[in-house]
């Protein structure tokens, strides 16, 4: 299951942060952030809760870039 | 502007009168220090949190943390020397400010440049309801409905048109600026815009499926598959900011250790610091490579990932397909022979009865052949009679026209009805005609080169591609012609897919530099996914091929195969510079003002460059895109090199 969502942030480097940290994220079998676009692109792993997942992954990001916002 | 950057926009303004004002105050002390903290934290405050919160989290060294650092250095080494100078540390956080400000702005603007560059997804469609229009959302109409296109309006929906004739902008699918007529009966794609007339359409695909949502999707992809580079400056962007704190520590011990005036060194570690920013390096690429990618889209060739745009910059052999890529995959009446003019030169009159005979004969039949010589007669209505039409398997077809007996077919049943027919040094199919058993003459029937094949192929040359090989199925004697026509040197005839693979994998095996392959139809799909880089004609057609290309032309001119490697030699040109300048303006040239101007300059050169239209269109689109981005990236450095400068003065 393949699932995009809207991100805010400001910088390049943070949202390539924000990239490792989804990725590290148990249920998430591959992230990629697109900082042009703003768009985050989330591959859930089988059988995950997307709802709780992206929850998860948004509290780890705002862990390494406080100041980054995702949209569920 | 949105509110965050007004926001900061009103800090950065206060920040900055307040120091001007305090300039002017005479107080020294606890007071001078509680004074000047109020524009310090007034303009950095966020910069303090975050580098806290990033050593809370174990995510400390950012840049953050390097402003942290740097400015309550300063302050620490004007309370340490006595000298009170706080306007260091709040004119440091202060430029740093401005240039995030300014980089936050630039960047929002060319997202907005980008994205409308883009902007073919349709919003509505309009379905007639009781003789009234209502705007529908295009996701929730239905194949097989009937939409209203009017005038202005984009095509939401790929479907046929049922009424009314208009004029379509196709040029955000195929880059082609010519404008397209449309009729009842004409297939349409959704992405076009209606130029002038009312169309009622039925609809043939879901919104999904049709073509601009699946270019939309494929663009937007399209970066997610990151090149080596973007990758690369991934990595570096984890070890660089540790290594840019060490050398910063070393700088300001080992030094001071050896010849002792522990503050100078200090500071210079402090001023490395301040310059070594690592968001420079991130963002030069992605930008460079987003902009290129929506630059080359517009002009028609969609890009499916950055990796790929770095690769087609080191091609140096191209294979290519050759029907539907080089020719145009549409057989057409290539000359006339009549019997009497022995294949030299055309007589009219008789051409002409010889073309409307096996017009005739081929009246009903549904052969590619058949509907080449059907075009070729256009006065098909003419009331003469076609009786007992009996089609011959293998051979041709049997027909009576106005009371004669007219054969039309290959040589086998020419000589089957014992008609002395005669060969033909032309390159192609021929048809035979006979007229009541009476040998009459033949008609040369070949797929016709694509107007812009040569000029293709000459500037493949030009561009430093090397080797041009074709590959195709068809006869050695064609392929010979076609070749020699467009100047290639190397062909391999008659070949089945399977063989298509094998021969492209010789040429793989022969070659280090990438090999692309051009292709068109399904029969084309396991080559081009075996290739460096598939490139795929016939966009708006063959599936497979699209699915199995990594570049896809949207309309099937050739010329845009040496386009797409064009784009990506820009690209890599670029790309280095923007890196090579990254480095170096985040590695403190000292006159990064002059640099500033004279990039500014280099840049006004490029752009004017742009009469090398096929050259730059892409890099000057995205300078154009980029540029303002790239200026106050660099002001953002001047400012810290100025900084800089006054502090280490």
């Amino acid at each position: 299951m393949r699932k995009n969502y809207k991100i805010d942030v400001d910088c390049a480097n943070c949202a390539s942060k924000m990239e490792a940290a989804a990725n590290d994220t148990a249920g998430v079998k591959n992230a990629v952030v697109n900082f042009m676009t703003l768009k985050m692109q989330v591959e859930f792993e089988d059988g995950a809760d997307a709802k709780e997942v992206m929850s998860r992954v948004r509290e780890n990001c705002k862990r390494v870039e406080s100041d980054c916002e995702i949209f569920i | 502007m949105n509110r965050k950057q007004r926001k900061n926009l009103l800090r950065i303004i206060l920040a900055a009168a307040l120091l001007i004002g305090l300039h002017f105050v005479e107080v020294t002390g606890a007071e001078r220090f509680i004074l000047y903290m109020a524009p310090y934290l007034i303009v950095g405050y966020d910069i303090l949190i975050k580098a806290g919160r990033g050593i809370k989290n174990l995510q400390a060294l950012d840049e953050n943390f390097l402003m942290a650092v740097a400015t309550a250095g300063a302050i620490a080494l004007a309370i340490y020397s006595g000298s009170g100078d706080y306007t260091e540390a709040v004119a440091i956080m202060l430029f740093y400010q401005i240039g995030e400000w300014f980089q936050s702005y630039a960047i929002g603007r060319s997202r907005e440049n980008i994205s409308a560059l883009m902007d073919i997804r349709p919003d509505y469609a309009n379905v007639e309801n009781l003789g009234r229009l209502e705007q529908v959302d295009p996701s929730e109409i239905e194949t097989g409905t009937v939409i209203v296109i009017q005038p202005g309006e984009k095509v939401p929906i790929d479907g046929v048109v049922i009424d009314g004739a208009s004029t379509l902008n196709t040029s955000a699918l195929t880059g082609e600026s010519l404008p397209r007529n449309v009729q009842a009966g004409d297939e349409i794609l959704s992405g076009c815009i209606n130029l002038n007339g009312v169309l009622r359409v039925r609809t043939t695909k879901l919104f999904d499926e049709s073509t601009a949502s699946k270019i939309l999707d494929l663009v937007e992809n399209a970066s997610s598959r990151k090149s080596h580079s973007e990758n690369f400056i991934t990595k570096f962007a984890r070890i660089y900011t540790p290594v840019v704190v060490g050398s910063a520590v070393a700088l300001a011990v080992i030094p001071s250790l050896l010849f002792g005036n522990f503050e100078t060194w200090l500071y210079r570690a402090l001023i490395f610091l301040v310059i070594s920013c690592p968001c420079a390096l991130v963002i030069s690429i992605p930008l460079t490579f987003f902009a290129g990618l929506g630059g080359a889209s517009r002009a028609g060739i969609l890009i499916k990932g950055s990796n790929f745009l770095e690769t087609l910059s080191k091609v140096k052999t191209v294979v290519m397909d050759k029907t539907g890529t080089l020719t145009r995959g549409i057989f057409e009446v290539d000359a006339v022979h009549p019997i009497s003019t022995n294949c030299i030169s055309e007589n009219p009159t008789e051409a002409r009865q010889l073309l409307h005979y096996s017009a005739h004969v081929e009246k009903y039949s549904t052969h590619p052949i058949a509907t080449s010589l059907r075009n070729a007669y256009h006065a098909e209505n003419d009331g003469c009679t076609v009786e007992n039409v009996e089609e011959l398997a293998g051979l041709g077809i049997r027909a009576e026209v106005n009371g004669n007996v007219i054969h039309v077919g290959n040589d086998k049943l020419m000589e089957k009805i014992g008609a002395a027919w005669k060969p033909c040094d032309r390159v192609g199919t021929i048809i035979h005609v006979a007229i009541n058993g009476e040998y009459a003459g033949h008609v040369v029937i070949a797929d016709k080169l694509k107007p812009r094949a040569k000029k293709s192929v000459e500037e493949l040359y030009r561009l430093g591609v090397n080797r041009i090989v074709m590959l195709t199925g068809d006869i050695k004697k064609v392929a010979a012609k076609v070749a020699g026509d467009l100047g290639i040197g190397e062909y391999y005839a008659e070949l089945l897919p399977a063989q298509k693979v094998e021969q492209l994998e010789k040429i793989l095996s022969e070659k280090s530099f990438a090999v692309a392959f051009v292709g068109d139809g399904i029969n084309d799909a396991p080559v081009l996914a075996r290739a460096d880089i598939g490139i795929a004609m016939g966009a708006l057609g063959a599936d497979a091929a699209i699915e199995a290309a990594d570049v896809v032309l949207m309309d099937d001119d050739p010329l845009k195969i040496s386009r797409a490697i064009d784009a990506g030699d820009c690209q890599g040109k670029y790309l280095f510079r923007d890196r090579r300048e990254s480095f170096v303006s985040g590695a403190g040239r000292s006159r990064n003002c002059k640099h500033v101007v004279r990039n500014f300059r280099r840049r006004g050169s490029y752009d004017s460059g742009g009469t090398e239209r096929s050259s730059c269109a892409v890099g000057v689109r995205n300078f154009s895109t980029s540029r303002s981005f790239k200026i106050t990236q660099q002001i953002r450095n001047s400012g810290r090199m100025y900084v800089a400068l006054a502090v280490s003065e």
